[in-house]
């Protein structure tokens, strides 16, 4: 039974960085119809970020690991608008097929950059925050597990804030259900597009970071798996559907993390895509999502 | 003859002639030589798929690597048997391997089969992504099946793969994927690739297609897998992940997607670029990445891809 739980908490603090990151397909996908393969790379210089900015400050203390976050959403957010403004918005009306080549093209061109700039070989992340184990009964729970599963919630709780109470979050939601309504409302799609793609980049540049945290080696490579995986929580969920994001990610985590526990654990890679592909045959809309059918 | 059968068995002349001066080649020269040619089979099968027929599949690496397993099991593990101790003649050992190389080819095309039903219900993006998960299940299957060596891979493969087996089975594959999409059957893979809508209110089974053009392309891919394991000699599963993918899906896309001439010239320059730029290998995805970004922006339609004549205008009224 402890384990259970143990393994159950582990698969909490796995899955609300897939919901992190998951987040940041969802609305792309929400906003704009098409999959940010460069997301998971997005994600991966976060981390990296927090690697260069955690040897400014001092290891262990509670307002270092605070601005190290926040130093890796700043950054992720202008790079995900730049990368916005710069590869995706000359394609604006073109067909998916070429948004899609371009968007693993960027995947691509950060990971291998991050190659030769940052080098190949894994880098040990410095521990940011103060570290310290708690023992409750049988069950062991990290400070890191708990930062994890604590500033996640409190990112989706801003982004709940941010998506259903601001202005800017109305107008996302607009454009979300139809782009050329929005327009003639009066909606300036462009700043709304590059608005979410710095939100969603943000959000995955704090993924990084708490990624990091808990399995402390970085390499330029080390986005492609959690990204793949937080793309299908967010298929999970709902693509589109924030609230799914969240619930896919929390879901796959801890599905993986049974799983790795288990006798399969060899297989651990082959569940995520084994769940995308029966959630795509039998419920193609996610868990949450609202089903749609094509019209001409 | 018709013109594709002419240039088949000119292909065929061609090889057998090759084959026989390629004691006189520069081995560097032979080895580059068939890099090219399996390349080429690989692009010209994912062309197939990706440009005609229009389904953006991910995972080509996948059913090279199925083929590659099989052809390479068979080698190993079958035909020794039928052999004998002395290896046989230079013709049995032909047969065997052609042998070999078509198993792998089947289990390719069933591996597809057992991939396409399920995915190409889904379009666009989703279809890419099932099919980069579908890649990576294979991976990981191979990774932890004991019979295939695990995430060893399997070594001491025969170097059967010679010039010959490349040039015969490169040309097979053009063939094949030209007629196939010239025949009055095959105009269905190009009208999935325009309108699906439109072609499946005149009575097209799209589905069909795609599942089609799925399997010949796996087919193929199973093909020049088996060829490059023999031609290595020893395969690991890692040596299949999706940056293989990545890479065949380059050439396609370079060549001009729905254009085998464009995309043969594709392979050809992407297999010859790397050995000629070799100071800067460690650039050569970010060029590769670099390629594809601006190539969407400035030239959607390939850069490979000109116009082979004016289009005939129609007659005023």
């Amino acid at each position: 039974m402890s384990e259970f739980l143990q393994q159950l908490l582990n698969g909490l603090s796995l899955g609300a960085i897939y919901a992190l990151i998951a987040l940041g397909y969802t609305m792309v996908y929400g906003v704009l119809r098409f999959i940010n393969f460069a997301h998971a790379d997005v994600f991966m210089v976060g981390s990296f970020i927090g690697y260069y900015a955690g040897k400014l400050v001092p290891e262990g203390t509670l307002w270092g690991g605070f601005s190290v976050l926040l130093a890796a959403m700043l950054g992720c957010a202008l790079l995900g608008m730049s990368i916005e403004r710069l590869a995706y918005r000359p394609l604006r009306g073109s067909p998916t097929l070429n948004v899609l080549i371009t968007a693993i093209g960027v995947s691509l061109l950060l990971e291998y950059s991050g190659q030769v700039f940052f080098g190949a070989a894994p880098r040990t992340f410095p521990p940011i925050f103060p570290s310290q184990n708690f023992q409750f009964g049988s069950l062991t729970l990290s400070s890191n597990q708990i930062a994890v599963i604590v500033v996640a919630a409190l990112l989706m709780l801003a982004l709940q804030f941010i998506v259903h109470r601001t202005k800017i979050g109305t107008a996302m939601r607009a454009v979300s259900l139809n782009p050329r309504a929005a327009q003639l409302v009066g909606i300036n799609n462009d700043v709304v597009i590059s608005f979410t793609f710095g939100l969603g980049s943000a959000l995955a540049g704090a993924g990084g970071i708490l990624y990091a945290m808990n399995y402390p080696s970085i390499d330029p490579l080390m986005g492609v798996m959690p990204g793949l995986k937080a793309f299908v929580a967010a298929i999970l969920g709902g693509i589109g559907n924030i609230r799914g994001a969240a619930l896919g990610g929390l879901l796959l985590g801890t599905v993986e993390t049974f799983v790795s526990g288990s006798q399969w654990s060899t297989y651990k890679d082959a569940i995520a895509f084994g769940i995308l592909i029966i959630i795509l045959l039998f419920r193609p809309a996610g868990l949450l999502g609202k089903f749609t059918v094509e019209k001409v | 003859m018709p013109k594709p059968h002419l240039a088949l068995v000119a292909a065929l002349l061609v090889a057998l002639g090759l084959s026989h001066f390629s004691d006189q080649i520069d081995p560097y020269h032979l080895d580059v030589l068939i890099g090219v040619g399996i390349n080429i089979i690989l692009a010209v099968s994912l062309n197939l798929v990706n440009g005609y027929t229009g389904q953006f599949s991910l995972g080509h690496a996948g059913f090279m690597s199925v083929g590659a397993y099989f052809a390479a099991a068979i080698s190993l593990f079958v035909a020794p048997q039928w052999l004998g101790a002395e290896g046989g003649s230079v013709l049995q050992r032909g047969l065997a391997f052609a042998g070999a190389l078509l198993a792998g080819g089947l289990c390719a095309a069933v591996a597809g089969l057992l991939v396409g039903v399920p995915s190409l219900r889904l379009k666009g993006d989703y279809l890419a992504l099932v099919t980069l998960g579908f890649g990576e299940i294979i991976r990981v299957i191979f990774q932890n099946v004991e019979k295939f060596g695990g995430a060893l891979g399997l070594n001491g493969i025969p170097a059967y793969t010679t010039i010959f087996w490349v040039i015969a089975f490169g040309a097979l594959a053009v063939f094949t994927v030209t007629c196939l999409v010239n025949s009055t059957y095959g105009r269905g893979f190009l009208a999935t690739h325009d309108d699906e809508i439109a072609s499946e209110s005149v009575g097209l089974d799209t589905t069909r297609y795609k599942i089609v053009a799925f399997v010949v392309g796996a087919f193929f891919a199973g093909i020049a897998g088996g060829l490059y394991g023999h031609f290595k000699l020893t395969i690991t599963p890692t040596g299949f992940d999706f940056t293989k993918s990545i890479e065949i899906v380059v050439m396609v896309i370079l060549g001009g997607m729905g254009n085998t001439r464009g995309v043969i010239l594709a392979a050809i320059i992407l297999t010859l670029l790397p050995e000629l730029l070799r100071p800067i290998a460690e650039f050569r995805m970010i060029i590769y990445s670099l390629l594809l970004i601006i190539l969407m922006i400035v030239r959607p339609q390939g850069l490979l891809n000109f116009p082979r004549r004016a289009a005939k205008k129609s007659p005023a009224p």
